[in-house]
């Protein structure tokens, strides 16, 4: 594994082991280089676009807008982004994310400061992510029916803390991470949060052998467990970070819409998965990068906007998305698919196999 | 319920074996716990059992209990669908629409409705059959695609029972000979798809391609056709749940329906469908979204607060999966056994 980990080397070579690379690595770079770039295209795109449009697009406080509506959800996708990775999902972000707001509001009623109220929704985060982790890697049970019933039962849980209370006498300090600016600049706060967490992110996931225990465990569960990583570990830790950062998005949330509702968050998981997708990130496993993931929350939270600046309700909007969604998968496969037919053409019959051959690394 | 009998009869019915055999079909466990659970509310509320209740209970079982045997054979094929509550969504909207500028007749536009239904679930099963897009990936899509086109179609409006023609809800509330209408299609539905999965050669190759799709193809199943097929047939149900689902409510909203794909997949997964594909049946499935409908009412009925609701149903999902994996891990520890004998 260490010898693709040179320093020289670009970020997005850590994502496979040299085990499983059966196309060169210079090729395999490139292919997927451009999937980043063809988001960064998008994306300034989409900014000429929305400038045209309207003048006001570029400004500060648009941007301050845009940011902030996609800032929890784009905070969620990181450690979802690494679960995807290792073949997994968590649907139950949302949920949790609304229970950690509803547990905030109920501790904050009872008259516990939030300084002591934020830890202890975090810690319940945790432990919800524990619970799923314990779920999937101890019993070994899918994760996308685990966590869709943790959806029902953590949202259940929040109903069960609230009731239909909304709690909004939190302190203007409290408020503040959801509307304001880093002081003395003009940075949402949400921004700054998702700015540190996607940085360390990045780091861990391209940079140590943590990544690439979770990029190995992704690719091949077993020939991961032979070498000697911890499969179990590696999933029950990211869906305890999973669970974290999900009461983390809640609190933020919380301090956004300054109120504190059981049903904070309710949705948001398919914008999550949305963006971890658009990102690149293959949805079997094993493939992704986080650099990808944060160019696919901007590409959303630009095309947000735009469409909002162009009158289009928020209603259609989940159209636009959508259809990002499964175009961005679609039109590589189409491109992959003509290539292969065009290889053929030219080589006649004798054409190599498909990438996807499973002969090809017995044949090697 | 006759293995049931069965069993009994065998070897003096020995309480053990009967429940052995219970245990070991999720059909009959979830029966068995439907008539422990009514039993049980009907202690404490004896409404539970009253006919106006069952009625309604049923009803509105059915409609899910249609759109999760749907959910049901995508899930065989090992694959999954999020869309449908968009497509019952879409699909009440239009045949309301339809019904209310008097475009079709009433049994026209159900029939357009449910093929509505099954042109979207063509177009989930061209994404996914022969586009190769991941399930969740390509049906996360279309579920706010298609929400967006009911969306797009409504304008802003909602279309109220007074609009519609005189009748229109009747289905709703009609029986034959006691049995509401909708249980009776519920019923058809269910016994025409278990049948087809079951006896004829399209089922067992459905069942093949999800235990196990690269060896399906090398025997010669076209397992891109069947994975489109079970989407298809999955939009038609959920088309038929969409109709109904108009009639039973009246009052159509663009967002009628949303949230209820959560109920469809953990009924299917409550009955036993697993999501790692190649097992199940769709009578499990009718069966398990009946047991939840069963949930939500005796919630209801003993008055205590539906808050619980969500969280209940959270932990069933979670029980079931866990009591598959159970019982699959010691049918197999069963299996090694009888064969190093």
């Amino acid at each position: 594994m260490s010898a693709q980990g040179l320093p020289g080397a670009a970020p997005t070579i850590d994502q496979d082991g040299p085990a499983t690379s059966r196309i060169g690595v210079g090729r395999r770079l490139a292919g997927l280089m451009r999937w980043e770039v063809l988001l960064l295209g998008i994306l300034v795109a989409l900014i000429l676009v929305g400038t045209s449009l309207s003048k006001v697009f570029l400004s500060g406080a648009n941007f301050a807008n845009l940011t902030s509506a996609i800032g929890e959800v784009a905070i969620m996708a990181l450690p979802m982004t690494l679960i995807i990775i290792t073949g997994e999902i968590d649907l139950s972000v949302e949920s949790m994310a609304g229970l950690a707001g509803a547990v905030l509001g109920w501790l904050w009623a009872a008259g516990v400061p939030l300084q002591i109220g934020i830890p202890m929704v975090l810690c319940v985060g945790i432990m919800g992510g524990l619970l799923n982790g314990l779920l999937v890697s101890r019993a070994a049970l899918p994760s996308l029916v685990v966590t869709l019933g943790t959806l029902a039962l953590f949202r259940g849980l929040a109903n069960v803390v609230l009731g239909p209370r909304a709690i909004s006498d939190f302190p203007s300090w409290f408020t503040g991470f959801g509307f304001g600016n880093v002081p003395g600049t003009s940075i949402p706060w949400t921004l700054a949060v998702f700015a540190v967490l996607a940085i360390v992110f990045v780091a861990v996931t391209h940079r140590t052998w943590l990544g690439r225990w979770v990029f190995a465990t992704g690719k091949n569960k077993d020939a991961s467990r032979y070498s000697g990583i911890r499969v179990d570990r590696v999933k029950l830790v990211l869906f305890a970070i999973s669970g974290l950062i999900a009461a983390l998005a809640g609190v933020l949330l919380a301090a956004r819409f300054s109120s504190a509702r059981a049903d904070n968050g309710t949705g948001l998981t398919l914008t999550v998965v949305t963006i971890v997708v658009l990102g690149g990130v293959d949805i079997n496993g094993g493939k992704g990068t986080i650099i990808g993931v944060i160019l696919a929350a901007a590409v959303l939270a630009v095309l947000q906007s735009a469409l909002r600046l162009s009158g289009i309700s928020s209603e259609y909007q989940g159209v636009a998305v959508g259809l990002l969604l499964i175009v961005s998968v679609i039109a590589p496969q189409i491109a992959r698919q003509t290539r292969t037919l065009l290889v053929r053409a030219a080589m006649g019959r004798h054409s190599p196999a498909g990438p996807n051959a499973p002969g090809e690394v017995v044949g090697r | 319920m006759a293995v049931d009998v069965r069993a009994g009869q065998a070897r003096g019915g020995v309480v053990g074996q009967v429940l052995g055999t219970i245990g070991r079909s999720r059909e009959l466990t979830l029966v068995a716990l439907m008539i422990v659970l009514a039993l049980a509310v009907t202690t404490q509320a004896p409404q539970f059992l009253s006919e106006s209740n069952l009625t309604q209970v049923t009803t509105l079982a059915a409609i899910i209990a249609i759109a999760s045997v749907g959910e049901a054979l995508v899930i065989i094929t090992k694959n999954v669908d999020l869309s449908v509550e968009s497509m019952v969504g879409l699909v009440a909207f239009v045949v309301a629409d339809i019904l209310r500028q008097h475009m079709l007749p009433m049994p026209a536009a159900w029939v357009a409705g449910a093929l509505i239904g099954l042109a979207l679930g063509m177009v989930n099963g061209t994404i996914i059959g022969f586009f190769r897009v991941p399930s969740i990936v390509a049906t996360l899509g279309t579920l706010s695609i298609f929400r967006g086109l009911v969306f797009f179609i409504a304008g802003g409006k909602q279309m109220d029972l007074a609009d519609l023609p005189p009748g229109y809800s009747d289905p709703a509330s009609q029986t034959v000979l006691g049995i509401p209408m909708f249980v009776i299609v519920g019923f058809v539905v269910v016994v025409i798809v278990a049948t087809v999965m079951r006896y004829t050669r399209f089922g067992r190759r459905t069942y093949a391609v999800g235990s196990n799709v690269e060896a399906a193809t090398i025997l010669g199943v076209r397992s891109r056709l069947h994975v489109f097929a079970a989407l298809s047939i999955c939009g038609l149900l959920a088309g038929v749940a969409g109709v109904l689902w108009g009639m039973e409510f009246g009052t159509i909203y663009a967002t009628s329906a949303s949230g209820i794909s959560l109920q469809i997949i953990a009924g299917a997964v409550v009955g036993g469908v697993s999501i790692a594909g190649g097992t199940g049946t769709v009578v499990g499935a009718a069966l398990g979204a009946l047991f939840l409908a069963l949930v939500n009412n005796a919630l209801l009925v003993l008055l205590l607060p539906q808050e619980l609701l969500q969280a209940v149903y959270g932990l069933v999902i979670l029980v079931a999966v866990s009591a598959d994996a159970v019982i699959q891990r010691r049918q197999q520890r069963r299996a090694t056994r009888e064969y190093s004998l």
